[in-house]
């Protein structure tokens, strides 16, 4: 019944509407003067000339207003290395680009309130000029081409190779959960793997026969130490992801079949950036920034930063993911059986052990 | 029949060849309306369907806003409309929110600013404004409409089933596109998107030849390539970009189609999906985004391309000025096709593509906002000193044009890699691609409508509704999108079904809201156009044959041009489309199909020497002499 009335409202109001639009048509048309005289606009010509020029000015007074009141809002802290140089570029881009915009819009605006028409003028017959064309070529020419040069140097640096002692870390992404894996407490090496060996259980993949995975371990937490160089390994199991840690400026597609990196400094911990933004439940975040499925928006991670005696001190409470899975013990080779246990920390006295078999 | 003949000039045998083949046309209903082969019907049969699908696809942006907008509102009234696609506690489904974004890019991009833009006013504007009878091929171009017809019906019957429509993005990545598993919109949703696009693509390439063909063969005398309206050079390197690179993503929608069908591996790879790993291997999804922005980017070309050439004609006709820099902005049309082939992979310098090649492609990104540049400095300068009219069609242009330099600015933005890592794939994207591509496509497509609808039915719009309905989409579309601006540099990530979940994506409710409150009036607003359309068609006051007082050849035409366009000869042309507002002219326009030899007043000193030419030609209707 209210669907009936609803219904009934909105046709009546159609109807209304186009009565209204009828009668308007109908007097406008008796109002015309002949159509052969000279008028060549009604007055309708000078409310859209004026218009545009009310648009222009009262659209560039709110830009201008609301980007400087709610800069807070909208303007994300920072807390990489790489990302305060990146967000320098955005500003300087921003200064040029928004002069710009706001001279052509301005101009344009004047332009069009103007030359609006008037009866009996004759427009400027102007169908070239090669030296403003000349102009205008070359100058957005030389200012793009210091934006090129600016940006060219920060993306080489962002993507030169990481140091050697950089922190490796490996981030995975699956539908719709990032896992990270780390190197370990012994080797600090990632030890290999195969999609093929993945199962529930070994969600790594983790080829145990490569000695170097014995002490990898996981964390649904991504920890990274402050300061250092870490270089993120990333790959993919199922489909595309992309690994965005929204603070550090980091962004990189997960790829099944091709593992990417992304290399970055870490600049403020965990602890300082709840300080600096006076919000003690402050935590950054990873977050996937390629479309992936019916869950995407949901494929969350916690990142945390620390000073790097702290990390180094969560690293060395965390338990190898052999230790967390014996049943796979079985997996590894005989001849690294022993290696295994040890460096998954499953026996505490190497020497003794080996000794004894 | 044709016995009236319109031109000046009566009794030229030239062009005539036509005149016994086209009386014999009268065909029936079917035949004129259905299965016509006259290029003015194929075009208003494109704009037509180009309607419809703008309707659904403006209608799935706005369920999807709801969702952005009013995360928290009960939606169970759609539920007559989406049926299942709502859940018991009244909101959207997650899925049927991606199929949603997914099918708005997929129909706004192909269906309304390709088909619907390109398919209307390539197909009814080139032989008008070049002088010719029709296209070079009738039944190619009828095939074309009829493949896009087909392909139509395709992409429509998939957003009916149960799985639902394609859904990984209108970029359909694989292996999220290739595997059923990956999503229930991957399964025959995703086939029929494929089908779908394989046969549009015959459609395009169909339409793009007759295009090229007719414009470089069938110009009449005197139209010179140096004489053509801008329009037509926009829409003849749109066609030739489209030849290029629709192929190349017939080929990654064919590969694809392998993958998902034949087991082939060509870019899937060590994948491990509900419990199984898959034995694809060695095939790279990387390969597929190169392939796809191979068309991708030229694509966006494809679809500003036209509405470029279409304002410049409204602009210039409604200043009453020629067009500023008429070869540069040919040379600027010309760069940015070629250019548009070399930047495909700005797209992705984050998809772990190797990094030296992301600094090309930056390189060259950025080098297309010169001539982007220059086109909208000589659209400004244009209006300068003009004498302007703002009818609806100018407002619309003078709107692209506004869209084309707000959004083109942030393209110099994206295109910086290293600015690029932050903005990928967030609404700053959004923001910019909907201005610069979407909206300014849609403007010119609408200023083309308002502009030659007078050609089209022989009838005038409402001027007084076309205002309004300008005003309130023209506000409108900066509301939607000019927010988002600030959405995307805050960080907050495409095609996310909500943001609750992030505390880092927590805020901008009310910019959410009122993005979302703006693209719901704004969506309204284009009833006022659908009804000023349609009861102008029939009600509409009659147009004159020339009301804008226009230069181009189309206005040389009888008000309701039928089947070979002119009666009788087809006129020739003696002089560019921009003679406006000419000094020592009686009016301020003068047709191109006007001689010097009857301006003496007006002509400039070159033009006096062309006089001789006219008068010497050995084709064509010049008549200032009698030699025998």
């Amino acid at each position: 019944m209210t669907n009936l009335i609803i219904g009934l409202g909105v046709v009546l109001i159609l109807v209304i509407l186009y009565l209204i639009f009828r009668v308007s048509s109908l007097v406008g048309l008796a109002r015309t003067r002949p159509v052969t005289t000279e008028a060549r606009v009604d007055s309708s010509n000078k409310v859209n000339a004026a218009l545009f020029l009310g648009f222009t000015i009262v659209s560039l007074v709110a830009f201008f207003w609301y980007s400087f009141a709610y800069f807070e809002d909208y303007n994300l802290p920072v807390a990489s290395v790489h990302g305060a140089w990146t967000d320098t570029l955005f500003w300087i881009t921003m200064a040029v680009t928004v002069a710009a915009f706001s001279i052509i819009s301005v101009v344009m605006a004047l332009f069009v309130f103007n030359y609006q028409h008037k009866e009996g003028r004759k427009a400027k017959f102007y169908p070239d000029n090669h030296y403003l064309e000349l102009a205008w070529t070359i100058i957005p020419a030389i200012v793009l081409a210091i934006l090129i040069f600016t940006g060219l140097r920060a993306w080489n640096d962002i993507t030169s190779p990481a140091s050697a002692d950089a922190e490796v870390i490996e981030v995975i992404g699956q539908q719709f959960a990032w896992t990270a894996r780390y190197p370990g407490n012994r080797d600090n090496t990632l030890g290999s793997y195969n999609y093929k060996l993945i199962d529930a259980v070994n969600e790594f993949g983790l080829d145990l026969s490569d000695k170097n995975s014995f002490d990898d371990f996981k964390s649904l937490e991504l920890h990274i130490p402050k300061d250092k160089e870490v270089l993120i390994k990333i790959r993919a199991k199922d489909v595309l992801h992309s690994m965005y840690i929204p603070h550090f400026r980091v962004k990189m597609d997960a790829v099944p079949g091709m593992p990417t990196q992304f290399k970055f400094v870490a600049n403020k911990t965990t602890e300082e950036m709840r300080d600096e933004l006076n919000n003690p439940t402050f935590n950054y975040e990873l977050a996937c920034a390629e479309v992936c499925g019916q869950a995407h928006f949901s494929m969350k991670m916690i990142v945390v930063v620390e000073e790097p005696e702290a990390y180094e001190k969560w690293k060395q409470g965390q338990e190898a993911w052999l230790k967390q899975n014996p049943d796979y013990l079985k997996k590894v080779p005989a001849a690294l059986q022993d290696a295994a246990m040890i460096k998954a920390g499953m026996q505490r006295d190497p020497g003794v052990a080996v000794a004894g078999n | 029949m044709a016995t009236t003949d319109i031109h000046v000039h009566h009794g030229v045998p030239h062009h005539d060849d036509h005149e016994h083949e086209h009386e014999h046309h009268e065909g029936n209903f079917f035949t004129t309306y259905i299965f016509s082969e006259d290029h003015k019907v194929i075009g208003k049969q494109f704009l037509i369907t180009g309607i419809f699908w703008a309707l659904i696809g403006g209608l799935f942006s706005i369920l999807f806003r709801l969702q952005l907008g009013f995360p928290d509102a009960n939606l169970e009234w759609l539920r007559p409309l989406l049926g299942g696609w709502i859940s018991d506690q009244g909101k959207l489904d997650p899925q049927f929110y991606l199929a949603l974004v997914t099918m708005h890019g997929t129909i706004m991009v192909f269906f309304v600013l390709t088909a619907g833009l390109s398919g209307t006013f390539a197909n009814f504007l080139i032989p008008l404004q070049i002088g010719a009878r029709d296209m070079a091929s009738g039944f190619m171009n009828m095939l074309s409409y009829w493949f896009f017809f087909l392909s139509s019906v395709v992409m429509f019957t998939s957003l009916f089933l149960e799985t639902g429509p394609a859904s990984g993005g209108w970029t359909i990545y694989p292996p999220l596109s290739a595997l059923p598993q990956a999503m229930s919109g991957s399964g025959l949703g995703m086939t029929l998107w494929l089908v779908s696009m394989a046969l549009f693509i015959v459609s395009t390439l169909l339409g793009g030849i007759n295009y090229i063909a007719t414009i470089i063969n069938l110009r009449t005398h005197g139209m010179s390539f140096t004489r053509l309206p801008l329009t037509i050079w926009a829409i003849f390197f749109t066609a030739i970009v489209g030849l290029l690179s629709f192929p190349v993503l017939f080929a990654a929608v064919l590969l694809l189609i392998f993958d998902r069908s034949f087991g082939t591996s060509f870019y899937l790879s060590d994948i491990y999906i509900a419990g199984e790993a898959l034995a694809h291997s060695g095939g790279s999804p990387v390969l597929f985004q190169h392939l796809f922005w191979f068309l991708g980017h030229p694509e966006v070309y494809i679809v500003i391309l036209p509405a470029l050439g279409i304002t410049s004609e409204i602009i210039a006709t409604n200043s009453r000025k020629p067009i500023f820099g008429y070869k540069a902005m040919i040379g600027s049309l010309l760069f940015i096709a070629i250019l548009s082939f070399v930047v495909w992979a700005h797209h992705m310098f984050v998809t772990g593509m190797n990094p030296f090649l992301g600094s090309i492609f930056m390189l060259l990104t950025l080098i297309i906002a010169v001539p982007s540049a220059v086109k909208i400095f000589n659209y400004v300068t244009t209006l300068w000193k003009g004498n302007i009219r703002f009818t609806p069609g100018m407002l619309f242009s003078i709107g692209m044009v506004s869209y084309f330099l707000t959004g083109g600015i942030t393209g110099i933005f994206l295109g910086n890699s290293a600015i690029d890592i932050q903005l990928h794939d967030t609404y700053f994207v959004v923001a910019h691609f909907h201005l610069v591509m979407g909206s300014a496509a849609f403007f010119g497509m609408l200023a083309g409508i308002y502009h030659w609808f007078p050609k089209m039915f022989g009838r005038m719009m409402n001027a007084k509704l076309g205002y309004v309905h300008f005003w309130i989409t023209f506000i409108g579309v900066y509301m939607v999108f000019f927010p988002l601006h600030y959405i995307g540099i805050a960080g907050f990530p495409r095609r996310y079904y909500t943001w609750t979940n992030f505390d880092t994506f927590s805020g901008f409710f009310d910019l959410n809201m009122l993005v979302s409150t703006a693209a719901i009036i704004t969506f309204s607003a284009q009833f006022i156009f659908l009804f000023n359309f349609f009861y102008s068609m029939f009600r509409g006051p009659k147009a004159s044959s020339n009301p804008w007082n226009s230069n181009t050849l189309e206005w040389t035409t009888p008000r309701l041009p039928q089947h070979g366009n002119w009666p009788g000869a087809i006129p020739s042309v003696y002089r560019w489309p921009y003679d406006y507002s000419k000094p020592g002219a009686k009016d301020d326009f003068i047709p191109q199909t006007i001689p010097f030899s009857e301006t003496p007043e007006s002509n400039l000193p070159h033009e006096n020497d062309l006089i001789r030419l006219e008068t010497t030609g050995t084709q064509g209707a010049i008549v200032v002499e009698k030699k025998d």
